[in-house]
């Protein structure tokens, strides 16, 4: 069976997290909870919903990953755009992280 | 422009409270996410892939300096220093937090602003022609009649719950640059043979998944039965339109279905039953609305200004800003400025805080603090003297938004795609870029002429693909971006679909793909006074399918 991580959006500010413990979600998918088989996913879900009742998160969903380079990587382009936690392009001149804004 | 009356503040200020409420239930657990999405999908709230996104009203694209200011402090204070203008003259912001939401509510109701109607099965926020109140050939300001629609619609009981969503267009002007063809009603005003306004209405026209021309159900309505006749529609559709398949909702498969004749008839009796009844509102009320948009004081000036004449021979970039963004004002020495929101290499319809600031001083200096948003995702200054435009014209430069491409073939359309949208298939914003890049060089743009080039991420078609001269729709090929290529498409009075040239092109290929469509169109065009739609329309596709697909 192919690798599996569980990812889902932050439901405070949307951010796209994945489950990293049994109870911890992280923005970086490297530190995402791997599945190998069924069972595994099954905890992964079942962790998720966990999650999702208790206002964390919200739309957890099963992906696929890839191992290489010592770590993994998302499968197709709305998960590696997902992952690169931003658009894959520049917005313009002046934007900025919101955790850069001093207002 | 239009001033909240006491209704409407007390409506929007109670709809912020009741949000706050709504969001804190939904962070205390009291209410699952099935209970919450309907309610913040009313308030204009989604959840897309990075963050949640929020659509903010900007009713028929009108936009007083004082609110683009207040839509720039949004911007820094609760995002990322920047927001998305879309195809509807809505703004987006693309990284609000959810527990924030309620005081960025608050602060839009400070300026009459709102999230309402931008999403959900209602009547959306209705567009209407971005040179409304200007433009030298219009009969008559139909955001007269937007708002009327506005009040008419928000909250409609009977109307919150309709089979899909439901939007409409309106121009005051025959030549039509408000799409009106392609939304569920669309409005054209006209006059009778006495000379009296009234409005052609069209309906179920629209984009998406099954794109179709709207039929005219009703060449001439007189102006005073607008809201009765609207009633009609919207009866007749929330009785008999689909709620059984979300893909046959839209009141485009009804009347389809229906047959454009038998579907007039069924209003005409509906709305017969209610005409004379109280829906149309009095002309006392129809006074009082008009004269918020009666015209600003316009100072009496000779329709030739010579020292505008001079600068814009002096001065090559200046005429050629000129030629492309700047457009035929109805007062003699006035000008209509478009200000364009597509630099090279940069992203359709983003605009930073800071040129959202610029933009509102300059309103405030040039334009009698007015501002307006248009479906092609740029902003437009709808009073300058034709003696300021220089000067104008300068500050643009500094601000970055004084590229010369209105209409032509950088000023391209496109959706978020990807790169924000949960429901694409593929990138919108990258493909425009590269578009823009090979296509830098401006003097080649004003060779090539008028040319509208729209890009989608969907079937959605949120980018209006469908009815770009030259269209590009995403699909996902096995986990690949590919680009689907539609020429012939246009959005005017003789609004009409795209046609598939064939197989998709890739990534790579797209762009080539649009360059040997544009020499080909250059080849054979029988001079440069033939714009590329015209060319399309004379040749058809088989010369472009030749051209793309020969070498393949
Ligand atoms: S067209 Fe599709 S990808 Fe683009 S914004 Fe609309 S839904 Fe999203």
């Amino acid at each position: 069976m192919s690798l599996k991580i569980v990812t889902a959006n932050r439901l405070r500010d949307g951010a796209v997290v994945y489950l990293a413990g049994s109870a911890r979600w992280s923005e970086r998918l490297r530190d995402a909870r791997r599945a190998t088989d069924a069972a595994e996913t099954d905890a992964l879900l079942a962790a998720a919903e966990r999650a999702v009742a208790a206002q964390e998160v919200v739309a957890p969903y099963l992906i696929d990953v890839v191992q290489a380079d010592g770590t993994i990587h998302p499968v197709g382009t709305r998960e590696i755009i997902r992952a690169s936690r931003g658009p894959t392009i520049k917005p313009p001149v002046g934007s900025f992280r919101q955790d850069e804004s001093h207002v | 422009m239009y001033r909240y009356d006491e209704f409407d503040h007390r409506f929007v200020a109670q709809r912020v409270e009741q949000f706050r409420d709504q969001v804190q239930r939904r962070l205390s657990g009291e209410l699952s996410e099935d209970e919450f999405k309907p309610l913040r999908l009313m308030n204009g709230l989604y959840l897309q892939l990075h963050a949640y996104m929020l659509r903010v009203a900007i009713p028929y694209g009108t936009l007083s300096a004082k609110q683009m200011r207040k839509l720039a402090y949004i911007a820094r204070r609760y995002d990322r220093g920047f927001g998305h203008f879309t195809t509807r003259q809505n703004i987006q912001y693309n990284w609000p937090k959810l527990n924030e939401v309620p005081d960025l509510l608050a602060d839009l109701a400070e300026v009459e602003m709102h999230a309402i109607q931008t999403s959900g099965n209602c009547i959306r926020n209705v567009t209407a022609d971005h040179y409304a109140g200007v433009a030298g050939d219009e009969i008559e300001d139909p955001r007269v009649y937007a708002e009327m629609i506005r009040q008419w619609s928000t909250l409609h009981p009977e109307f919150s719950f309709l089979p899909r969503k439901f939007k409409v267009a309106i121009t005051g002007s025959p030549n039509d640059r408000a799409a009106v063809r392609v939304h569920d009603i669309g409005l054209r005003m006209v006059t009778n043979e006495a000379g009296e306004p009234g409005f052609e209405v069209i309906v179920g026209g629209g984009q998406g998944r099954t794109p179709i021309i709207g039929a005219t159900i009703r060449k001439f309505l007189p102006k005073q039965y607008l809201l009765s006749y609207l009633e009609a529609i919207l009866r007749v559709y929330n009785m008999l339109g689909r709620r059984d398949n979300i893909y046959k909702a839209r009141i485009k498969i009804l009347v389809k279905e229906t047959g454009a004749e038998k579907f007039a008839e069924l209003v005409e009796r509906e709305w017969q039953a209610i005409k004379d009844t109280p829906v149309d509102l009095p002309d006392a009320e129809v006074e009082r609305i008009a004269a918020y948009f009666a015209p600003p004081a316009y100072q009496t000036l000779g329709a030739y200004q010579p020292s505008f004449e001079e600068q814009r021979l002096a001065d090559r970039d200046f005429a050629a800003w000129v030629r492309s963004n700047v457009a035929a004002h109805k007062q003699p020495g006035y000008s209509i400025v478009n200000i364009s929101l597509k630099p090279e290499g940069g992203v359709p319809g983003d605009a930073s805080a800071d040129q959202m600031d610029l933009v509102a001083d300059l309103a405030d200096r040039y334009s009698l603090s007015e501002v307006r948003v248009s479906h092609m995702q740029n902003l437009v200054l709808p009073d300058v003297r034709q003696t300021d435009l220089y000067d104008l014209w300068q500050a643009l430069v500094e601000g970055e938004l004084a590229t010369a491409n209105i209409g032509l073939l950088g000023d391209i359309i496109a959706c978020p795609g990807l790169d924000y949208c949960n429901l694409a298939n593929a990138r919108s914003i990258p493909v425009s870029q590269r578009i823009g890049r090979r296509f830098a060089d401006l003097k080649r743009q004003h060779d090539i002429g008028e040319l509208t080039l729209n890009i989608s991420g969907c079937i959605n078609a949120c980018g209006h693909h469908h009815v770009g001269h030259i269209g590009l729709l995403g699909v996902d090929k096995k986990g690949e971006e590919f680009y689907q290529i539609t020429l012939g498409g246009r959005r005017d009075e003789q609004a009409s679909v795209g046609r598939i040239v064939g197989p998709a092109f890739s990534t790579d290929q797209v762009v080539d793909a649009v360059e040997t469509i544009v020499n080909t169109y250059l080849d054979r065009r029988v001079d440069a006074d033939e714009r590329f739609i015209d060319t399309v329309g004379r040749i058809g596709l088989e010369p472009f399918k030749e051209d793309l697909y020969a070498t393949h």
